[in-house]
This record gives C-alpha cells, sequence and structure tokens, in this order.
C-alpha cells in the first residue's frame, strides 16, 4: 500500500489515520444506536487510541542518536507544526481552558493571549538560532554558548524545576482522565496513564514522540471542534460558530443585567463541595486592571519561549528556514483549539442560564433541575450542585454551581449529544495530556542523560550506553512524577502556571541575551539562571505564605520578579567579568547566519 | 561594514519591527481594554473581547508568518540561505 521512505510518505499515512480515526467514531455511534453501554464506549475510545500510540512508538524504534534526540532532523514544517501544538496544549487546556473562561471571563483571557503570543519570541528570538546551533537541549546550547559545567549544570536545574512541576499536572490528567473511562480508582489509573506515556518515547525517544503527537493532535482537534460545531448547529446559534456567536455574546450580557451578581454569604458558599464555583464575572466585559491582565499575559509569553519542551522541538526541523516556518504552523494549530475554546465557553454558559432555551435551568424550580437526568449524573461526579438559598423554590443565577471541567465534559450531553461524542472527548482529553506529559518526561530525561551523563560525567560512553541511561531515566522521572501525582498535591491549572514562571525565571534571558549579546559571559550566564530562579521561588513562597507582594506581581506572574533579577544580575555580572574569548565571539556570529555548518556536529 | 554586519544589520531591523507589532497586539491594546470594548468590533462582538478570542492570536500568527519570510528574503540577499530546500 504504502511505497519508499515513510517521511515522503507522511501525508498519506496520517491521511489514511484521520479516516481510519472518523470512521472509528462513525462505528462507535452505529454501535450505540444498537444499544452499546456508554461505558463500554468510553473503553474502547481510550484503549483504541492509546493502542494506535503504542504501535506507532514501536514502529519509531531507534538505536541512533541523533534519532532518539532530534528524530533525525527531518521532520517537515507542517508535521512539527502538529507535533508542537499537541507536544503544548495539556490537559488543561483542552479540559479546563472552556472552563475558566466561562467562570472567569476576561481576567482568564490573558491566557490565551500569553500562551499565542510567547510564539512570536519563539520565531523571531530563538528557535532558528538554536536550530543552527544544532543542539541536541537546551542545556546543550547554553553549556556550549557559554561553556563550562557549571553553566551546563545549572540550565539543566532550572529545566527540571520547570518540567517536573509541569509534567505531574499532566500525569495527574491522564489519570483522572483514565479513571473515569475505564472506571478503576485515580490511584492505579495514574500507572495506567503513566505506562500509556512511556509506551510512545521509550523506544523512539524523540522520534517516536513525534509521531505519537501528530497522531495525538489529530485525534484532539477533532475531539474538541467536532462539539463545538455540533453544539452551535443544534443550538441554532450559527453553522460556523467563530463567526456568528455576536448576538448570543451579547445575549448573555443582557441576562446577567438582567439576574445581576447576588454575593453569597460565607455560610451558604460552605454547602457547595469543594471545587466549584458560581457565575459571579461578567461574560464579554473587562473585568481585570490593565496590569493584571498585562502581566499575566507577558508572564506567559516569556514562560512559552523558555520552555525547553517546546524549544527542543525545533530542533528536529530539517534546516533553520523550516524551523522559522514551523513555528508559525505550530501556532496556526494551537489557534485553531484556543480559538474555539471562547466559543464553547459562551454556548456552555447561555444553554444553561437562558430561560428561554429548552436546555435554560435558570428560574426553573429547583425540584424539576433536581430531577433532570444529566443534572444527577454530573451532580454524582462532583461537577454540578444546585441550593435553595433564598428559599423561595426557583433556581437563581448565584444558586447554580459548576466545575471548571465540566464545561467541556458535560455541554455535549446538556445539549443533547449522543454518547459518542463524550466518549470522543475522553480520548481526545487523554491525547492532550499524554502528548505533552510525554514531551515534558523527554525534555527532563534527555537533559540529565545528555548533558549530565554524557557532557560532564562519562563524555567516552558509547551511543548504546547513552541511550541504555537516557531510557531508563524516562522511566524513573515518569514513575517520580507519577507517584507525586497519586497524591493529589495542587489543581491542575495552579502548577501549570507556575512552570511558566519558573522557566522564564531561570532561563529566559540566559536563552536569547547568548544570541542577541555578545557581550554575554559564563559568570553573567551562571548568575542570571541562578539569581533569576532562586528569586522567584522566593517570592512565590513568599506570597503563599501570607506575604503581600509589591507591583501587582502575584504567585501566579512571580516570573516577571524573577526574570528581572536574572537580566539585572546577568548584565551586571558579565559587565565586571572579562569579554568571552574570540572563539565564543566567532560562534555567535555563525548562529546569526543560517548559511553553513551547525556549531555542534551531527553526532556529538 | 562587512557582507555579515549588514546582514545582522537587518535582522536586527526585523526584529524590531517583529516585536513592535507583537508588543501592539499582546500588551499595547490592553491598556484600552476598557474603552475599546464600548465599540463593536468584527462579527459584532465587543471589540476588546474579540482581541482576546481571535484578533490577537490570528495576528500573531500571520505575524511569524510574515516575519519568516522576510527573514528568508535578508538570508537570499546577503547569501546566506541554506542550500537545499526543505
Amino acid at each position: 500500500m504504502i511505497k519508499g521512505n515513510f517521511i515522503d510518505n507522511l501525508p498519506k499515512v496520517y491521511g489514511i489515520y484521520t479516516g481510519g480515526f472518523l470512521g472509528f467514531i462513525i462505528i462507535m455511534s452505529i454501535a450505540e444506536q444498537m444499544g452499546m453501554t456508554a461505558k463500554t464506549i468510553g473503553i474502547c475510545f481510550v484503549a483504541f487510541t492509546v493502542a494506535i500510540y503504542a504501535i506507532i512508538g514501536y514502529l519509531s524504534r531507534t538505536a541512533q542518536a541523533d534519532a532518539y534526540y532530534v528524530a533525525g532532523r527531518q521532520v517537515p514544517t507542517v508535521f512539527n507544526g502538529m507535533a508542537t501544538a499537541a507536544d503544548w496544549m495539556s490537559g488543561a487546556s483542552f479540559v479546563a481552558m472552556a472552563g475558566g473562561i466561562y467562570f472567569k471571563g476576561y481576567g482568564y483571557m490573558a491566557l490565551l493571549v500569553g500562551w499565542t503570543g510567547g510564539y512570536v519570541l519563539v520565531a523571531s528570538l530563538l528557535a532558528p538560532y538554536l536550530r543552527k546551533f544544532g543542539c541536541y537541549t537546551v542545556p546543550d546550547f547554553i553549556g556550549t554558548r557559554y561553556g563550562g559545567n557549571l553553566s551546563r549544570f545549572m540550565a539543566v536545574v532550572v529545566l527540571t524545576v520547570a518540567s517536573f512541576t509541569y509534567v505531574t499536572a499532566q500525569i495527574n490528567a491522564t489519570g483522572t482522565i483514565a479513571s473515569v473511562a475505564l472506571d478503576i480508582p485515580f490511584q492505579y489509573a495514574v500507572y495506567v496513564g503513566l505506562i500509556s506515556i512511556l509506551l510512545c518515547s521509550m523506544l523512539g525517544g524523540m522520534r517516536g514522540v513525534t509521531w505519537t503527537q501528530v497522531a495525538q493532535y489529530i485525534v484532539l482537534i477533532i475531539a474538541y471542534l467536532l462539539p463545538v460545531f455540533w453544539i452551535s448547529n443544534k443550538m441554532g446559534a450559527g453553522f460556523f460558530p467563530h463567526f456568528m456567536l455576536a448576538d448570543e455574546v451579547s445575549r448573555i450580557a443582557e441576562l446577567e443585567a438582567q439576574f445581576g451578581f447576588v454575593k453569597n454569604s460565607a455560610e451558604n458558599l460552605k454547602e457547595v463541595p469543594k471545587g466549584l464555583a458560581g457565575i459571579t464575572k461578567a461574560h464579554s466585559a473587562v473585568n481585570a486592571t490593565p496590569w493584571a491582565f498585562i502581566s499575566l499575559a507577558l508572564a506567559m509569553m516569556m514562560g512559552t519561549a523558555s520552555l525547553p519542551h517546546v524549544m527542543m522541538r525545533y530542533f528536529t526541523t530539517p534546516s533553520v528556514k523550516a524551523a522559522r516556518k514551523s513555528v508559525g504552523w505550530s501556532l496556526f494549530f494551537i489557534f485553531l483549539l484556543y480559538s474555539s475554546a471562547p466559543m464553547l465557553a459562551t454556548l456552555s454558559k447561555l444553554s444553561l442560564i437562558d430561560p428561554s432555551l429548552p436546555t435554560g435551568i435558570i428560574g426553573k424550580s429547583i425540584a424539576e433541575v433536581q430531577s433532570i437526568d444529566w443534572y444527577q449524573n454530573w451532580n454524582q461526579a462532583n461537577l454540578m450542585f444546585v441550593s435553595d438559598f433564598n428559599g423561595n423554590g426557583t433556581l437563581e443565577l448565584n444558586e447554580f454551581f459548576m466545575g471548571g471541567k465540566a464545561v467541556v465534559l458535560a455541554t455535549p450531553e446538556i445539549a443533547g449529544l449522543p454518547y459518542v461524542i463524550s466518549g470522543l472527548v475522553a480520548a481526545g482529553g487523554m491525547a492532550a495530556a499524554m502528548s505533552t506529559a510525554d514531551g515534558l518526561i523527554l525534555a527532563i530525561a534527555n537533559a540529565i542523560s545528555h548533558d549530565v551523563y554524557y557532557k560532564i560525567i562519562d563524555p567516552k560512553a558509547e551511543t548504546a550506553k547513552r541511550l541504555v541511561v537516557a531510557r531508563v531515566l524516562l522511566v524513573v522521572i515518569g514513575f517520580a512524577g507519577a507517584t507525586i501525582a497519586a497524591l493529589e498535591i495542587q489543581g491542575i491549572l495552579g502548577s501549570v502556571i507556575w512552570a511558566f514562571d519558573f522557566a522564564m525565571s531561570g532561563l529566559f534571558f540566559p536563552l536569547v541575551l547568548g544570541v542577541w549579546w555578545k557581550r554575554a559571559n559564563k559568570e553573567g550566564a551562571i548568575a542570571g539562571m541562578f539569581l533569576g530562579l532562586v528569586s522567584g521561588a522566593a517570592y512565590l513562597v513568599w506570597v503563599r505564605t501570607g506575604g503581600s507582594g509589591f507591583l501587582g506581581i502575584t504567585q501566579l506572574t512571580f516570573g516577571i520578579f524573577g526574570s528581572a533579577v536574572s537580566l539585572v544580575a546577568m548584565v551586571v555580572v558579565s559587565l565586571m567579568t572579562q569579554a568571552p574569548n574570540a572563539a565564543t565571539q566567532k560562534m555567535v556570529d555563525e548562529v546569526r547566519v543560517p548559511a553553513g555548518k551547525s556549531i555542534l556536529g551531527k553526532q556529538h | 561594514m562587512s557582507k555579515q554586519e549588514q546582514h545582522w544589520e537587518k535582522s536586527k531591523g526585523l526584529l524590531m519591527m517583529t516585536l513592535a507589532i507583537w508588543f501592539v497586539f499582546s500588551i499595547g491594546i490592553f491598556l484600552f481594554g476598557a474603552e475599546m470594548n464600548e465599540v463593536t468590533g468584527p462579527f459584532g462582538y465587543p471589540l476588546t473581547y474579540w482581541f482576546t478570542c481571535q484578533g490577537s492570536l490570528g495576528i500573531f500568527v500571520i505575524l511569524i508568518f510574515w516575519f519568516a519570510n522576510r527573514q528568508e528574503k535578508i538570508d537570499e540577499e546577503f547569501g546566506f540561505s541554506e542550500r537545499g530546500d526543505d
């Protein structure tokens, strides 16, 4: 069926794959009509997709360092874009983003702007230059540009702190979805999730992760867009929601004015299960100060440009030119999902609060709402709750509570879509969480195996031995992440945002100035990474333990403080110490032009 | 000035322009978020709301492709582009 080189056949391979997946959805919906239970459909969706990823992971197995670390540097721009989009969009983006927009409105939208705007920095400041460098990992760039084991090691430390914070949240999300879809307890589901994750990356390293991430992107984007379009059409809101929901947005504003945002007493709120929230913020009005919005967006943008698992995706393109274009494609594929999240939030909110719609529950009697099937299901799942605080027997806006995840998970059911869609959404969430977890675990394991083990401890190690070390680390880090995830310490989104702040505190300026400021030297970079990370972390601890903070910098934006310290430290220390030697200056010159050989050889 | 220096000057110019556009749509306009939201934007959405849902995001996508093309032209002009195609 398929002849010749795999890379040349990519469109065909993934075309067949996409067709096969759509066929699978149709078969499942026929099975549902014939009486297959909701539970079996959920299991089929998750098991089928995970099995496919495992097969791709197996077929991508390799024994070469070049393929293991950078997928042989032959991933075409568009496919690298899809892989990056899957790498980037986490379980949190998939499951929690629409919910965040639903509850917090404008203040939360700063994340959308930040998580996309950061790619402009990636494309213009970093990705093409790091690609020219020819490094395997981000610390590889720091270590070679600045020289010395200490700078390399500091970069590994920052990378590990940021990525590990992020990865526990992803393994947690994989476990949550596996536990719901497969109906097993969370403590076990976490390890089922972890094994699925390792199946993708163990044998093929970056090569395996690349081709599974493309497959995961296709699943997650279908799983996100199909329900949004379907719901919009079913509600009669417009066949292309992105361009047609203006009336719905203004209707929500009208209803908000009509109901008003009544504040609940603390005593009443005690009744509400933990993690659920009511609608207390305007949907489309500006409800945050300019600085609150801008500081959050800025922190996320600089964090995006410093997160190693994203940066290393651009090491896999065939050329510098391709790396630049690939950033554009990445953002395009991310845009498809991000621009749909606010539409889903709008449709979800309107369908619940508009009394003139058949699905609307505000204004109905409490007893009637409590007898609705989907309300009972989601109430049992601890994602929905109503209570008659004022005792008038009717449901008011301030008496209705929902979990953030419910916007993505429950809206299809509320709108009356068949259960097959819920199974599809579970598979999409699983794909999103798995792909990000794979990228992160690989980033950490590669940095430790390549930069600490090979470059610092044993530079004479054979390729075979290096790859064994890399794989052992992959498993160890995965299990460490899963063990912490099983403890269920933080919510999914809190720790995701911290990862951005840690990354920008320690890495943003050492990376950017490494390319754009020739005078930056080893001492400066070490000071920048060390003081940036330490001051950022200290600020976080201070604010978390009751500190007041300053300049409106919160625990979500502490990276602004950390990176400012990092910049000052790096510039001051660099200027106080000797300029980098002529060889290093020449190296920077060479990085700045795309032509010619990369700085580091093909096998290093 | 050597060819390489000229190339770098032009690249820096392009970077500044790219960052200026990036700044306007990621930070600049949100200084006036409340005022701008009074205006009706594309497809009938309130303007600031539209920028946060689609506008800024879409502009970033276009901006990156525009930047990549301009940088390629600069590289070609000075003969620094890579041989072979992607």
